[in-house]
């Protein structure tokens, strides 16, 4: 059941064009921000959107020919799409019926599914008077109960509470982990991606940017948007051994690299001091604070300068500094924390 | 259309408002113009006076033999038939045109929809006169008709029922259409991931989701074919028991026993108003 894709889809003012390749048994992350293209690619997948050009081939039989009804697929909602006019039950129940199954049978099925997720007591509810939850779950158990080879998700968990969706994203975890087909999931939560999916495909203007596991894309993001996602500080430049050139500035690595280069540290990383400091850490510049925030329990100083960087302090050091927006300070990072990789 | 709530970084925001409720939505002051008041209460007792007019001169105390009349009986039960069946053939095929101005683009579609509105500003004699030549005896359609099948529309009751579904029809349509246009078709879509065909998204998916919209249409078209007098007298005549039906009762009765014609007409109103109370309570009932 390895899924193979090339998705085209032309817009006026956009393109959307990217190349999927889906294990059995996998779970894929499209990973992007608002408008990257990557629910269009889902819907691409589902038939609801056509493509323009391309091919969609599951286990060597074309897809992209069927229509969405033909195709052997389970797709999740962002916001469900739970009928409301049936029970949960018969939500769950619709798929199969529609494939000629016969009701009792179907509801059997349905009945079944509803327990592996945990809601058999929730089966004669209707959706409005589901919790955002349990909807989640129901639109999940819809989606299996069509025994689909593909199983395609839509910001699964983005319509839930904090709190709601720490449990039913282990639980969907849980599900993914027990579906032997591809799995395909879109989201814009890097949480989501990281905990969900083994691979991360990033796309950003209908195009891939960067892919890998998890772990590779949280060490090495390519684009300022990733980084931004995984909390670095990325700037591309010119290595020549344990110096990379960004700008004007050279920065020293603890790596050996020669020409294109990324180099990323995180915020957490950068020192700040009101005047210049004795001894010589590796890396110092000068820099104009832009920007003051709070994040989590530390706070977000926005750095402007020969290199644009994020640096978390704590609010004490806050206080001690005197920071205010648009005054200067010297910024230091070690050369053990960076990290530089090639471009 | 992504709702996403960013992942809560909690700021010490200004304090919540303590108790600070928004001041109640003031009366606007002063008191409303006459300008608009002196019309507003005479075009409301244009409306009511009437309809009071005919409750004030109707014959109570002989109402109940009055209403046992056969001719009356006779025919309040052709308006109840006729008015049904056509609202029947209405929805039948009125929901599929609905259905395909709504949900298929083909070329031409704002014509045809301009088109289905017709008989709505149409005046129904005009309309009578049509269908009498199309599908009169000697019409394009009801030649054809007649040879084939030997059936006659005019002067029959199926022709006040082909009458009243002419008029009626676009009510449902209209209606339908706006169910079908405000109806969130992303449900079709995730029908039809799950397999279903176009036929089962339209009858297990779409049709449930319009109900609403489908009754209030069906009962709209009933009421305006109940009340279908012009293409009726026109295209089916006015024949006792078979085309007779209130309206063209109540404007006979008019002539010769206007007593009568007033029963007939409480009849009428009393039905029209049970018919607004069922609507009002269908509108409430529905979120």
């Amino acid at each position: 059941m390895t899924l193979h894709a090339r998705l085209v889809v032309t817009r006026p003012a956009f393109t959307l064009d990217v190349t999927l390749e889906v294990a059995p048994g996998e779970v894929v992350a499209l990973l992007g921000p608002n408008g990257a293209g990557k629910t269009t690619a889902l819907r691409a997948l589902a038939g609801l959107t056509a493509l323009s050009q391309g091919e969609i081939v599951l286990d060597g039989r074309p897809l992209h020919t069927l229509p969405a009804e033909s195709r052997p697929i389970g797709m999740v909602f962002q916001d469900y799409l739970l009928f409301p006019h049936l029970t949960a039950l018969d939500n769950v129940a619709f798929g199969p019926r529609c494939q000629g199954v016969a009701k009792a049978e179907a509801r059997r099925a349905a009945a079944t599914l509803l327990e592996r997720v945990g809601l058999a007591d929730r089966a004669t509810a209707k959706p409005r008077h589901l919790s955002g939850g349990q909807a989640q779950r129901v639109a999940l158990a819809r989606a299996l109960a069509v025994r689909p080879e593909l199983l395609l998700l839509d910001e699964p968990l983005a319509a839930l509470d904090a709190h709601t969706r720490l449990e039913i994203r282990s639980q969907l975890r849980r599900h993914l982990a027990d579906f032997d087909g591809a799995t395909v999931l879109v989201t814009h939560d890097p949480l989501d991606a990281m905990v969900l999916a083994d691979r991360l495909i990033v796309i950003e203007n209908g195009a891939v940017v960067q892919q890998g596991t998890p772990a590779e894309v949280a060490r090495r993001p390519r684009t300022d948007y990733v980084a931004r996602l995984v909390g670095l500080n990325l700037y591309r430049g010119v290595a020549d051994g344990a110096r990379v050139k960004v700008g004007e500035l050279l920065l020293h690595t603890s790596e050996q690299l020669d020409d294109a280069a990324f180099v990323a540290f995180p915020p957490a990383a950068v020192a700040l001091y009101r005047t210049r400091p004795d001894g010589s850490p590796r890396n110092l510049w000068q820099a104009r604070i832009d920007g003051i925030e709070r994040h989590g329990d530390n706070v977000r100083v926005h750095l402007d300068g020969p290199i644009t960087a994020f640096a978390d302090i704590t609010p004490a050091a806050v206080a001690d500094l005197d920071l205010t927006p648009g005054q200067r300070i010297w910024a230091s990072v070690k050369a053990t924390e960076t990290h530089a990789y090639p471009a | 259309m992504s709702s996403s709530v960013p992942e809560q970084v909690d700021l010490p925001g200004p304090p919540r408002g303590s108790g600070g409720r928004p001041a109640a939505s003031r009366e606007v002051s002063g008191r409303p113009p006459w300008m608009l008041v002196l019309p507003a209460v005479v075009g409301l007792a244009f409306l009511v006076l009437p309809l009071a007019g005919l409750l004030i001169r109707a014959p109570w105390s002989t109402l109940p033999q009055r209403l046992a009349e056969p001719q009356v009986l006779e025919a309040l039960r052709l308006s109840l038939v006729c008015a049904t069946v056509a609202t029947a053939v209405c929805l039948l095929l009125g929901v599929p045109l609905a259905w395909l101005l709504a949900r298929v683009s083909f070329p031409g579609r704002r014509l045809v929809r301009a088109l289905v509105t017709v008989p709505l500003v149409l005046p129904p004699v005009v309309g009578g006169v049509a269908l009498l030549l199309v599908l009169g005896r000697r019409g394009l359609v009801g030649q054809w008709l007649e040879a084939t099948f030997g059936v006659t529309l005019p002067f029959t009751t199926m022709g006040v029922i082909v009458a009243e579904a002419f008029v009626a029809m676009p009510f449902l349509v209209i209606s339908v259409e706006g169910a079908l246009r405000g109806a969130d078709q992303r449900f079709e879509e995730a029908a039809a991931t799950l397999g279903a065909s176009r036929w089962t998204v339209f009858r297990r998916v779409t049709l449930p989701l319009i109900m609403p919209g489908v009754a209030a249409g069906a009962v709209l078209c009933w009421a305006r074919a109940l009340g279908e007098f012009g293409a009726t007298i026109t295209f089916a005549g006015n024949f006792p028991g078979t085309t007779r039906t209130m309206p063209l009762a109540v404007y006979l009765a008019l002539e010769t026993d206007p007593e009568a014609a007033i029963v007939l007409s409480l009849v009428l109103l009393a039905v029209s108003v049970i018919i607004l109370a069922s609507l009002r309570d269908r509108w409430a009932n529905t979120p």
